[in-house]
């Protein structure tokens, strides 16, 4: 009991560090929410010249919904994996990585504290840019369900956790890139997981790929659940919850795994240090 | 104003001390790093390359055992591997070689452990340079299961008796001199009240007056709390002042052990001079680049002469 209320404690030591930050760095905020706002309206801009590109009839409303929901999606998982490796990097920089690292706290701690932050960050920043962004066009939301988006982007958000912390293994071993190196992660997932297009477009040999990512099962959810209304007992949300609920179980116990191994590594090496 | 226990966080719950184990065992450790390898490693450039591949030897055999409630100095020039072995003592580090254990946990089995007993001040004031010394010593608190009622009144206590003005203690870091971020390095330590404190050249940068203060502190953690300390310093007067023992280490290796009085005297008698030397000379005398020996001595009538003629030797031989 002493030991949970011990890890529960630490982990709102980086919850409550992560928001300090996030004050402090205001400016920060304002200028990467603008940047994802453009971002997002320039590609969800496409879906009004598609009609007179294609010469085809197209409805104008359900694309735009379909690339903002594409958008959405690409800005949580940015956003969610910034917060996750950044702090690694931002740790070294400053220098407290040695101390995080020595504090007796599991690493299951350390790295879940330090997501879940992450994820309240992500879901309340792309909140802010969908209402934006979707204040730009008269949109037609009159079908969709609201609780099967929620459900789906927090149920996926746990396979996201264990993505990121498997990718903020990057910037612990790669003292000075390994953040940036990390975006090779998100370009990959951007590509496979149909962010702005159904995967069934892409080449035969993406396509499972694409079916391991969760990315792919969080856009179909919420697209049947805001672009058709499904419901969250309906056979096209549950053909997307089980195989997120085993990405999550898998994901986050991988991530930590692989991320311990990375641990023992930089301790035989010597990586665990200050760079900056 | 007196420090914080432990006891009262619960973090020491379920870990036995016996009181008759070493603090601290250091038993034949040595750590390698080597330089990492090119990414074409098969070209013939880089095979060249490697075959001058650079492998320092940051801690070589080194073998030390430290009583509970002992304050012991680790004495060498930078580069000299102090920090290493402070860093493997901190479970940061994993020892190539030999074992170390804290307390009878062995530093690589027992980590968790091992954390619960230690607290560290490096040589850099390593914060989250945005926030206040109030945020910084919250996020170390609750780290160390400490509430955050509880800790806020203690980090005021500390960082008052440091010299710490009370709206410096929420007002961001960054806007600190080099000497106040360190005292606030040294409060985080000691927030925790540590049995062991590692301390990795803690007054560096810091006026006369706050290194007294710290050191009356560090006093304080082993008279009042029975705290044991390992302090790596290249203040000379500080180590004679604070430490019961000192270490020197040269290039890795540990080149000498005992009571400052003890080798002041050894190496007088090598000089041969009747009042015991200072020791910056026990020091020179330890880290010279070929250790000085009575028959140096004679060979060049002084160790004066033989310090400045090896010293001589040695820049010809560069």
């Amino acid at each position: 009991m002493s030991s949970l209320m011990h890890q529960a404690r630490a982990s709102y030591a980086f919850f409550e560090r992560n928001w300090n930050l996030t004050k402090r760095y205001w400016a920060w905020e304002i200028v990467w929410l603008v940047y994802n706002i453009v971002n997002a309206l320039s590609v969800t801009l496409i879906s009004y010249t598609a009609q007179d590109l294609s010469g085809a009839k197209i409805d104008t409303n359900y694309l735009i919904i379909y690339l903002l929901i594409g958008t959405s999606v690409w800005s949580y998982l940015s956003v969610t994996f910034e917060g996750v490796t950044d702090l690694i990097m931002i740790e070294r920089w400053e220098g407290t990585i040695e101390h995080t690292f020595m504090a007796p706290i599991s690493r299951f701690t350390h790295l879940v504290g330090s997501c879940w932050y992450a994820i309240v960050h992500g879901l309340l920043f792309t909140f802010l840019q969908l209402i934006i962004v979707g204040s730009f066009f008269h949109l037609d939301l009159s079908h969709a369900n609201y609780l099967t988006a929620v459900v789906v982007l927090l149920i996926g958000s746990i396979s996201f956790i264990g993505l990121g912390i498997a990718a903020s293994v990057l910037p612990l071993l790669f003292t000075e890139r390994g953040s940036q190196m990390s975006y090779i992660v998100r370009a990959i997932l951007l590509l496979i997981s149909g962010v702005y297009y159904p995967i069934s477009v892409l080449p035969g040999w993406m396509q499972p790929l694409a079916r391991v990512s969760p990315a792919t099962y969080v856009l179909d959810g919420l697209r049947s659940g805001l672009l058709n209304g499904a419901t969250l007992w309906s056979s096209s949300i549950l053909n997307v919850i089980w195989p997120l609920i085993i990405a999550g179980i898998i994901s986050v116990p991988l991530g930590v795994f692989i991320f311990t191994l990375a641990e023992k590594y930089a301790k035989h090496t010597g990586k665990l240090k200050r760079n900056g | 104003m007196a420090i914080p226990d432990l006891e009262s966080t619960s973090l020491l719950k379920n870990v036995t001390i016996d009181p008759a184990v070493d603090a601290v065992v250091i038993d034949h450790v040595s750590k390698t790093f080597k330089k990492s390898r090119p990414l074409f490693a098969w070209s013939r450039k880089a095979q060249e390359e490697r075959k001058g591949e650079k492998v320092v030897r940051a801690v070589d055999d080194v073998t030390l055992t430290v009583k509970r409630g002992e304050i012991v100095g680790i004495l060498g020039a930078n580069g000299s591997g102090k920090s290493t072995l402070i860093r493997m003592l901190s479970t940061l580090l994993i020892p190539d070689e030999g074992r170390i254990e804290i307390f009878g946990y062995d530093v690589v089995k027992d980590e968790y452990t091992v954390q619960r007993l230690i607290n560290r001040v490096s040589v850099e004031a390593s914060f989250f340079k945005k926030l206040s010394p109030m945020e910084n010593l919250l996020y170390a608190a609750r780290l160390y299961n400490m509430p955050g009622n509880i800790a806020r009144t203690r980090i005021r206590e500390i960082l008052t008796r440091l010299g710490i003005k009370p709206d410096r203690i929420v007002a961001p870091l960054e806007n600190m001199s080099r000497g106040m971020q360190q005292k606030v390095a040294i409060a985080r330590a000691f927030l925790t009240s540590p049995v062991l404190l590692l301390l990795d050249e803690p007054t560096t940068g810091l006026d006369p007056r706050s290194k007294i203060d710290v050191q009356a502190f560090v006093h304080e953690l082993r008279d009042v709390h029975h705290a044991t300390i390992l302090i790596t310093t290249h203040d000379m007067d500080e180590a004679e002042d604070l430490c019961d023992r000192v270490a020197i280490i040269d290039k890795g290796r540990m080149v000498a052990l005992g009571r400052t009085v003890d080798l002041k005297r050894e190496v007088a008698t090598l000089m041969e001079r009747d009042e015991p030397v200072s020791m910056k000379e026990v020091f020179m005398h330890y880290t010279a680049s070929h250790l000085i020996t009575e028959e140096d001595v004679k060979r060049y009538g002084s160790w004066e002469k033989a310090f400045e003629a090896l010293e001589a030797q040695r820049e010809e031989e560069e």
